[in-house]
């Protein structure tokens, strides 16, 4: 028998609160379950009434997703047959695939500006970051709140004057733009997440580096960055997630060539409306990534939303 | 030989000396390091902020490249603070967010509460129900749009399930009553993880001889909550609040894809409004000092709140 103890709940008090913890998660992941099974729905069994759960599962919303589609006469589909099984889905619908969709290519854009934003405010943000961290730098203080508070403007009222002046110097819908624009809003998170890791790695490990005859460069790569590997590596998760989902700026500062994934999926438009399963399926694409690295971060989790406030 | 006079010089030269010759001095690199980012910051913050105000004391419209601005000095902050309209639009960004921060903190802070009963799987419990937190704005806002359908939304159909009306007899969305509702509750399910993980890690905080003292002192449980339990946690909500006021007060992305700031303007929180003005009126001198008033005042409360905060820790 284990000791007696005031602050261990009883069994039963466990057992109430584990079933309602339980509850309000299974509740709270009822829209995330349906609208990745509406992906898999046909567009008539989307909007059926009432919401089938039992259905019979297709990929005609995946395939609507990535493909243009158009209608053809039942000559023409008679003497040219489906050749793969994508194809075979739209012919119920006397339509062949004209060529891919757009969505591929936002979806990429969504990796090259996220990952572009990413690589340059971890660079950015482990240099500055080091330097807070280690040397006294004058009106330190000031200069992070400053950092920070760039934080707190709303998107629209940085946009006006970001959409001037990308409109003046060519930037407008453009990759490099919108890595620019994402690495200046990352940056703050970058650089007081980061300070916050640098400061828990021990000086004295440098200054050994030093007196064995490193220059301080030396010293920072080759002593301090892989003992700040964890925390650059979360705080790029936390920057791609960022990058990833960001709308405002998207939605504003670009239309074709860098138009990122969130602003495109509310747009997929069907037969007749919006095309439920396609939109489902799109969501789900670009959604699931975002979850499997809130599970990998899970233990910096509160760290990173917290600017580095509340560590655990 | 002149190889050991080298050897005995280099030996003889103090430490901090030598490294200024083989590398460069930590005064320079520090520079070096934080140069960049607040050059960045500059360029993409700062002189954009610079620029807003300038233009707010112009009659700028952004889509006619050819007409020259014209100085109409404090006539934009005159005619913002005193149309009614905006007034409007403040109200509802009121009601957004003191009710999302009200439920937020309730829901989060019982959770967090539950949590801390450290049944058996908690971790893996706390894991999922943060998920919806990570997620898309724009994308989040987009499928609860289908959520909320009258006719085939699930929404509808499991609060007629349990109320026993007609699932096409309300509209979330299209609604006058409901819209403002319908926006709390999404961004409540989204959110509320968040203040639940700052709660959690204040209740860990509190060190188990602080409850084990008030049971030898034989204080009652309920008195144990409110006297160590909620003084101890109260920092950490604070923070949480002041990230969500901060975050609701720029609600962009989430509140557009939903309501689109409708039915006619229920829903139009202080941000849609201004992107209204901004990227569809075209009024960018106008928007500026729009953007500038919500600035100030974003800042202004923080800077209060902040205060408030840090008369708390010390107590």
């Amino acid at each position: 028998m284990s000791a007696y103890s005031v602050t261990e709940p009883s069994t039963r008090s466990k057992w109430f609160a584990g079933s309602l913890v339980i509850l309000y998660a299974l509740i709270t992941m009822i829209p995330l379950a349906w609208i990745m099974l509406t992906g898999f729905k046909s567009p008539s069994d989307a909007i059926s009434y009432p919401p089938k759960v039992v259905f019979e599962p297709t990929l005609e919303g995946y395939v609507n997703l990535f493909t243009t589609r158009t209608r053809q006469t039942q000559d023409f589909l008679e003497a040219n047959p489906p050749q793969n099984w994508a194809d075979e889905i739209v012919r119920e619908y006397d339509m062949v695939i004209v060529g891919p969709s757009k969505f591929g290519e936002r979806f990429l854009n969504s990796v090259i500006i996220g990952f572009g934003s990413t690589f340059l405010s971890i660079f950015l943000g482990t240099l500055a970051a080091y330097a807070f961290s280690r040397f006294k730098i004058p009106l330190a203080d000031d200069l992070l709140f400053f950092i920070l508070s760039t934080r707190m403007m709303p998107p629209i009222a940085v946009a006006i004057p970001i959409f001037l002046m990308y409109r003046n110097l060519g930037l407008s819908d453009t990759h490099l733009g919108m890595i620019l624009l994402y690495t200046a809003v990352n940056i703050s998170l970058a650089v007081w997440l980061l300070k916050g890791f640098i400061d828990e790695i021990p000086r004295e490990y440098e200054e050994a580096a030093l007196i064995d005859g490193y220059t301080r460069f030396q010293a920072f790569y080759k002593v301090v960055l892989p003992q700040a590997a964890t925390g650059i590596a979360s705080t790029a998760i936390f920057c791609l997630i960022f990058a990833w989902n960001e709308y405002a700026f998207a939605v504003l500062l670009t239309s074709a060539t860098a138009q990122t994934a969130p602003p495109f999926i509310p747009t997929i438009i069907g037969v007749g409306g919006l095309d439920w399963p396609a939109v489902a399926a799109g969501a789900t694409i670009f959604l699931l990534p975002v979850m499997i690295f809130t599970i990998l971060l899970r233990k910096h989790l509160l760290r990173g939303i917290t600017f580095g406030a509340v560590r655990k | 030989m002149t190889d050991t006079i080298a050897n005995r010089a280099a030996k003889a030269t103090p430490q901090k000396v030598a490294r200024k010759i083989k590398g460069l001095s930590d005064r320079a690199i520090a520079w070096i390091f934080v140069a960049p980012t607040i050059f960045l910051l500059l360029a993409i913050n700062i002189f954009p902020l610079i620029w807003t105000i300038q233009l707010s004391f112009t009659n700028y419209k952004a889509n006619r490249l050819n007409r020259e601005p014209e100085f109409i000095g404090l006539r934009n902050y005159e005619r913002i603070l005193t149309d009614s309209d905006i007034w409007l639009n403040m109200q509802a960004t009121a009601h957004f967010l003191f009710w999302t921060i009200a439920l937020q903190v309730l829901i989060g802070f019982t959770l967090a509460w539950l949590i801390n009963k450290k049944f058996k799987g908690n971790d893996l419990w706390t894991t999922i129900i943060v998920l919806p937190m990570m997620l898309s704005p724009a994308v989040v806002g987009n499928f609860w749009k289908f959520l909320y359908q009258p006719q085939i939304g699930l929404f509808n159909y499991i609060i007629a399930f349990f109320t026993g009306k007609e699932p096409s007899s309300f509209e979330m969305l299209g609604s006058v009553q409901l819209a403002p509702w319908s926006i709390v509750i999404v961004d409540t399910w989204m959110w509320t993880p968040f203040v639940m993980l700052i709660c959690l890690a204040g209740l860990r905080s509190i060190p188990d001889y602080i409850y084990e003292a008030a049971e030898v002192d034989r204080a009652s449980k309920l008195r144990q909550f409110f006297t160590i339990t909620i003084p101890m946690v109260l920092p950490f909500l604070m923070l949480a609040v002041l990230f969500r006021g901060i975050e609701n007060f720029k609600m962009f992305d989430l509140v557009v894809q939903l309501t689109g700031g409708g039915p006619g303007s229920t829903t139009e929180l202080t941000s849609i409004n201004l992107k209204r003005e901004a990227f569809e009126k075209w009024r960018t001198g106008y928007a500026s000092a729009y953007a500038i008033i919500l600035f100030v005042t974003v800042f202004g409360l923080a800077s209060i709140y902040v205060k408030a905060l840090n008369k708390v820790k010390e107590r």
